[in-house]
């Protein structure tokens, strides 16, 4: 029921942005789609429970498509990344996506239920490239800052890197990348990318579906 | 002072020197010269901590509830505060400092010895400050990445820091020694236990887990100098050298 009804309101909020031309602001656009994911966790269990399939088509519907995979790709591997070849990139992209929203599912269960404290952007009308910050309020320790750096397209505003806690999603692997495409090149790179997607669809750690209820899986 | 501390500096001086003489060639970053000494040691706290830590840790959140945890965690968060407090004070921040002060005052009278975080209710929010961040904001800068054995991931700063933390923390000038050990030990359990499924995460989004940790640890500690608001560097368009 509520699904359908997300989905009703999905199709009226495409409707919506296709009528007017004007861009949905980035602060407005983070906000809008972090409440709609944290609605949608809550009201199911499976999802609470940590279902890392329905967690996965959760972020792949809602989040990834206002997500530059080719910039934040771009970003991680660095000066490398105009040596490669037009298919090298997009498969280059295809897996590190597949990485981020693998190790990215099972965060979203540890921030359900948290207050969000959305920081409203002060930005000049000709910004093309902002941060917007997200604060995730928890009892008891330190507010955790969630940023998205994002930038203008003709397709909206698009994020190119996540800092939680001041820590990179991209910025973080650009050493790794580094290292691998000195030793292996960049076909090497899309190799072990994919080896590490294989392995981790093959055993995920941490919270699973059709995990037993006591919770010592974790 | 103690026998183990003793030998604790022993070895940290030892790896040093072993490193410097045998396996420097293994550096490419600039900002970890000792790479060679780190991964050993690395190596030396992951072992610590898959045979003994993380179990301890995996039962200890078996069996104590999240009300129970959440107030070990808040207790000892309480005695951080007075640190908090003093770091924001030495770094000039007299606001953050005094709500830190307030903070300890709240909890540990209307919080009950700090076992409840009633100050974080009353929207006095929490810092996170020591003195290797102290010492950063006075200009110190932050030296050669350094994985101490037992502390895990450090900068040379941030270790100087970590003898003062440690040298004024309460927990560790508790007596009789056998408090002070159980006080240390479950102070201990619970920060890994709050950090279980974050290590979980970064094993799983690594390549290469010695990297990763040591390029979040110094993106990490670069946002908590600034308190989150680090200068936004500015993005390289076009990748480039």
């Amino acid at each position: 029921m509520y699904r359908w009804i997300a989905c009703a309101a999905l199709a009226l909020a495409a409707c919506a942005v296709q009528a007017q031309p004007a861009l949905t602001p980035p602060d407005e656009l983070v906000k809008i789609v972090m409440l709609e994911v944290a609605d949608i966790i809550a009201k199911d269990k499976q999802l609470k429970d940590g279902d890392r399939a329905k967690t996965i088509a959760l972020i792949e519907e809602k989040a990834l498509p206002h997500f530059n995979f080719l910039g934040m790709t771009a970003l991680a591997v660095g000066p490398a990344w105009q040596k490669a070849t037009p298919e090298q990139k997009k498969r280059l992209a295809a897996e590190f996506r597949d990485l981020l929203v693998r190790t990215y599912a099972s965060s979203l269960t540890v921030f359900r239920e948290q207050n969000f404290d959305f920081r409203p952007l002060r930005m000049k009308p000709a910004d093309t490239d902002v941060t917007v910050l997200v604060r995730v309020l928890q009892q008891g320790s330190q507010p955790v800052n969630i940023e998205y750096d994002m930038e203008k397209t003709p397709r909206g505003w698009k994020v190119y890197d996540v800092r939680v806690a001041g820590i990179s999603l991209v910025v973080t692997y650009r050493t790794e990348f580094a290292n691998v495409v000195r030793d292996k090149g960049i076909d090497g790179l899309v190799a072990t990318l994919a080896a590490k997607n294989k392995s981790l669809a093959a055993a995920p750690a941490g919270a699973s579906a059709g995990a037993p209820p006591a919770g010592t899986t974790k | 002072m103690s026998g183990w501390r003793a030998t604790l500096r022993a070895a940290a001086l030892a790896g040093v020197l072993l490193a410097s003489a045998g396996c420097a060639t293994t550096a490419t970053d600039p900002r970890d010269p000792l790479e060679g000494f780190n991964r050993a040691m690395f190596a030396f706290n992951d072992g610590l901590d898959e045979a003994f830590v993380k179990p301890v840790s995996r039962a200890y959140k078996a069996v104590a509830p999240e009300p129970l945890r959440g107030m070990v965690r808040n207790f000892f968060s309480n005695i951080d505060d007075v640190f908090n407090g003093a770091n924001n004070l030495l770094q000039g921040k007299f606001l953050d400092g005094w709500t830190d002060w307030f903070r300890v005052i709240v909890n540990t009278t209307f919080g009950v010895l700090g076992i409840n975080d009633v100050a974080s209710d009353m929207r006095l929010e929490k810092h996170n400050e020591d003195f290797g961040q102290t010492f950063a904001v006075w200009g110190v800068g932050d030296g050669p990445y350094l994985v101490l054995p037992f502390f895990g991931p450090y900068t040379l700063r941030d270790s100087a820091g970590l003898v003062l933390d440690w040298e004024l923390d309460p927990v560790v000038r508790a007596r009789p020694i056998a408090l002070r050990n159980t006080l240390i030990g479950t102070r201990f359990i619970s920060k890994r236990t709050d950090f279980l499924d974050a290590s979980a995460l970064f094993e799983q989004a690594s390549l290469d887990r010695y990297v990763f940790l040591r390029d979040a640890y110094l993106q990490r500690r670069r946002s908590l100098i600034y308190d989150g608001n680090p200068p936004r560097p500015p993005r390289p368009q076009e990748p480039q050298e």
